[in-house]
């Protein structure tokens, strides 16, 4: 019954994605700040895989580790006051965004200095002054908020874009499409950041999509796409530079697939028996982000001691952020009844 | 120091797991990201795999060991310059001391209570106090209009008020509303505030919520509220509870509103009363009014409020006509019912159109000598628990009266709260008046059935009294 196949690429007036984008140089600058933005979001989360592991954490906890140059690339391509929303995995776009370290543990652990009072949990995190607005639980749910807050960017008229990350798995769900929709229909600023990390909780992508081009999926809306090397932040950064112009231009939204892996389960209680170790450890040693740009790094003739002191200055932020989360008191009973209503 | 590497916990409810292979030998180097051990539990193998560098001094629980607590240390890794002389001088790492910490001995638990202790000493819930109506001045001159003018000028009112209210929804502007609730509106406001949406309530409920998050204050009409089940999501884990996962730093301020409750021989798909669902969420508001002046005076504090409002409008109360004061700003504070007709023998409680049973049915009764008091509660969430409570100490009876279905309807919370806090003053059991339990039947005389009727208020009332 399979109908033929036909090319449903947008002209996007770019060359269309593939990872064909030669990515842009970085400065010496740029590289150490992307190295140790990438290194604090993956310190963070092997310390709340091992909270986890304690107990400390409870619930449902869904690591970054591996996806860090998405999130790392993209912020540099942000001017303050764009906004940002994302699903349950969300940690890495947290502390991307520079909400602290801290708070973020402690919302984890479950304690009233958690950005959320506890509250919230793993997957329900805002900050306001860092223009995030979640953390959302329901696969999918964000993708019309953010075009919401695009909605809202554009009533104002002002030029800020709002960033809105979903997975392979979340652009099934219908109200992605219903978003694609009305994102072009009213021409409004929003990046569609697919991160495609190959499966959705346990299903791999060629099992769940009969469309597996994600940069393609606003074809019938008419919204260009890409996909992007979502290992290599010079590549995600580059395509973020270019989605960014699009939207701010006033041209309406744009589809990033980000090509990425998830190093470690789902979840925690996540086996990720659907996947053999040897595709892990092909993408690990092979493509990893950070070790990327390390190699560079002392390819470029940075000291072996000089990275190690980077490394430090992160474990240091980590270490103190685990500190923090375990030792800041529970929420007050108080707190119960508090925040349901304004 | 040596790092020890702990037993960890596949899951929240995980206690123990037996360790059943070692893929690393003692003296091996590990890099962060080697898988070290294999453990498993009753429904899964795990990998473990080390987050730190160094090399694998000792093993601690040979592989094969059942039952291993979460949290042992199982193995020690020796970083930059140790040896495995420094095994020995293992100071208790960090992590453990807090695993320690996280799980207290019963005899220092008072120092630091845990979960459980709170949960078993819940707070009481705070009572929210609620403003009485706004005084209506003597002389004020009141304006007869249908409730589907209330609504357009309290809409109308508010957006000159507030350039971020704005109006979204299916033919809200071209159109000039399906209902024509929206009439000359886009005239008024323009394209920008009036926008007319596909036809995608999933979608436009989510964008709807995502710019209220950005601090506007979108009203969100319905065609019907039979198809805000297609945005049930967004209206109930997005917008109603945003506010507390965010620790109070983020909410939205946004009206939900179109017409709800049983139309004229639409069938089952298109007449529905979703009070019951709605006004079961805290986060959210939910304001059900029926006369003009209400629907006008409280969907100006729907939009004013800093909350999701629900706002429940009926299709068949839409061409009545009432006297709503003329007054610059007549807003009707949420929370707070109304008595429409007080009388001291029997309590009738209802909100939107099932006040038209309850006022008809009160007239009759008091033909045969029974003066009901009409309780029109005006909003479901909060509810004005005072003013029932109050009415029934004094008749000693109640009667409620919906078009929804009866099982966990609105009456039957209205009937347990009278229960909670009026069961010595009742003279009889409350019995509730309500629709039938069946979708909605298109053919007209079952769709009379289905519904409430005059006969039916005036036979319950009369059945309390005794009489």
């Amino acid at each position: 019954m399979a109908a033929p196949k036909k090319s449903v690429a947008k002209e996007t007036g770019q060359d269309e994605g593939n990872g064909s984008h030669h990515p842009l140089e970085f400065t010496k600058d740029q590289e150490l700040s992307a190295l140790r933005d990438m290194l604090l979001i993956r310190r963070f989360e092997e310390k709340a895989g091992q909270l986890y592991g304690m107990g400390a954490i409870g619930g449902f906890c869904h690591l970054y580790i591996g996806q860090e140059a998405i999130v790392v690339g993209m912020q540099m391509a942000l001017k303050k006051g764009d906004q940002v929303i994302t699903g349950y995995r969300d940690h890495g776009h947290m502390l991307a965004c520079g909400m602290d370290a801290r708070g973020v543990m402690a919302e984890l652990t479950g304690r009233h200095g958690g950005y959320s009072k506890g509250k919230g949990g793993s997957m329900h995190m805002f900050s306001k002054e860092k223009n995030f607005f979640g953390g959302h639980g329901i696969v999918g749910a964000q993708v019309s908020l953010g075009t919401g807050l695009a909605f809202a960017n554009r009533y104002r008229g002002n030029d800020f874009v709002s960033l809105a990350y979903f997975g392979d798995g979340a652009s099934n769900q219908g109200q992605v499409y219903e978003s694609f929709n009305m994102a072009e229909l009213w021409k409004l600023p929003v990046i569609f950041i697919i991160e495609n990390n190959r499966y959705a909780m346990g299903t791999s992508v060629t099992r769940s999509s009969a469309q597996t081009d994600f940069s393609k999926r606003g074809a019938s809306f008419n919204i260009p796409g890409e996909q992007v090397d979502g290992m290599d932040v010079r590549a995600v950064k580059a395509a973020g530079d270019r989605a960014v112009a699009w939207c701010r231009e006033g041209s309406g939204p744009f589809i990033l697939e980000m090509q990425t892996y998830r190093y470690r389960g789902h979840s925690m209680s996540d086996p990720a028996k659907y996947r053999t170790r040897e595709e892990v450890d092909k993408v690990r040693h092979g493509q990893d982000p950070i070790e990327q740009v390390r190699n560079r790094l002392l390819a470029a003739k940075m000291s072996e001691q000089d990275l190690k002191a980077i490394d430090a200055e992160v474990r240091e932020i980590v270490n103190a952020a685990a500190d923090f989360a375990q030792h800041d008191p529970e929420p007050d009973a108080a707190e119960l009844w508090t925040d349901v209503y304004r | 120091m040596p790092i020890q590497v702990l037993m960890p916990a596949l899951s929240p409810t995980m206690e123990k797991g037996n360790l059943s292979k070692w893929l690393k030998k003692e003296g091996e180097t590990i890099k962060s990201g080697d898988v070290i051990a294999e453990i498993e539990t009753d429904k899964a193998t795990m990998e473990v795999e080390a987050t730190d560098e160094g090399t694998l001094g000792k093993i601690l629980i040979p592989e094969g060991t059942a039952d291993v607590a979460v949290n042992t240390p199982i193995a020690t890794i020796l970083v930059d310059g140790e040896s495995a002389a420094d095994l020995g001088k293992t100071a208790a790492p960090a992590k453990q001391e807090k695993a320690a910490e996280s799980v207290p001995p019963a005899a220092e638990a008072k120092s630091a209570p845990a979960p459980r202790d709170q949960s078993a000493a819940a707070p009481a819930a705070p009572k929210a106090a609620t403003e009485p109506d706004p005084e209506v001045p003597e002389g004020t001159e009141m304006v007869t209009m249908t409730v589907r003018e209330a609504l357009r000028d309290a809409m109308a009112e508010e957006m000159r008020r507030d350039p971020d209210v704005f109006v979204m929804g299916e033919e809200v502007a071209e159109y000039q509303g399906a209902y024509k609730v929206t009439q000359g509106l886009l005239q008024e406001f323009g394209a920008r505030r009036v926008i007319d949406t596909p036809i995608t309530e999933h979608g436009f409920a989510g964008i709807g919520v995502g710019a209220a998050m950005a601090g506007l204050k979108p009203i969100v009409e319905f065609m019907t509220f039979n198809f805000a089940m297609q945005a049930m999501d967004q209206i109930i884990n997005s917008a109603a509870k945003t506010l507390y996962m965010s620790g109070g730093q983020m909410g939205c301020s946004i009206v939900f509103r179109g017409p709800n409750g049983a139309a004229a021989r639409v069938a089952a798909q298109h007449s529905q009363d979703y009070s019951a669902w709605y006004s079961q969420i805290p986060g959210l508001k939910v304001v059900a009014p029926f006369s003009a002046a209400d629907y006008k005076g409280l969907l100006k504090a729907a939009i004013r409020d800093p909350n999701p409002v629900i706002f429940l409008e009926n299709e068949m109360l839409y061409g009545h006509s009432g006297e709503v004061p003329k007054l610059d700003d007549y807003v009707i504070p949420i929370g707070k019912a109304r008595i429409a007709r007080t009388g001291g023998q029997v309590t009738i409680v209802s909100w939107s159109n099932g006040m038209s049973y309850a006022l008809k049915a009160a007239d009759e009764l008091a033909k045969e000598g029974i003066e009901a008091e009409v309780i029109d509660l005006r909003t479901l969430r909060p509810m004005d628990t005072d003013t029932i409570v109050a009415s029934v100490k004094k008749t000693g009876r109640a009667v409620t009266v919906e078009e929804g279905w009866q099982q966990n309807g609105v009456g039957a919370e209205v009937a347990a709260r009278i229960m909670e806090h009026a069961f010595d003053y009742l003279d009889a059991p409350v019995a509730r008046v309500s629709g039938k339990d069946v979708p909605m039947p298109y053919a007209a005389n079952l769709e009379k059935l289905a519904l409430p009727s005059v006969a039916e208020v005036v036979a319950a009332a009369k059945a309390v009294c005794y009489r």
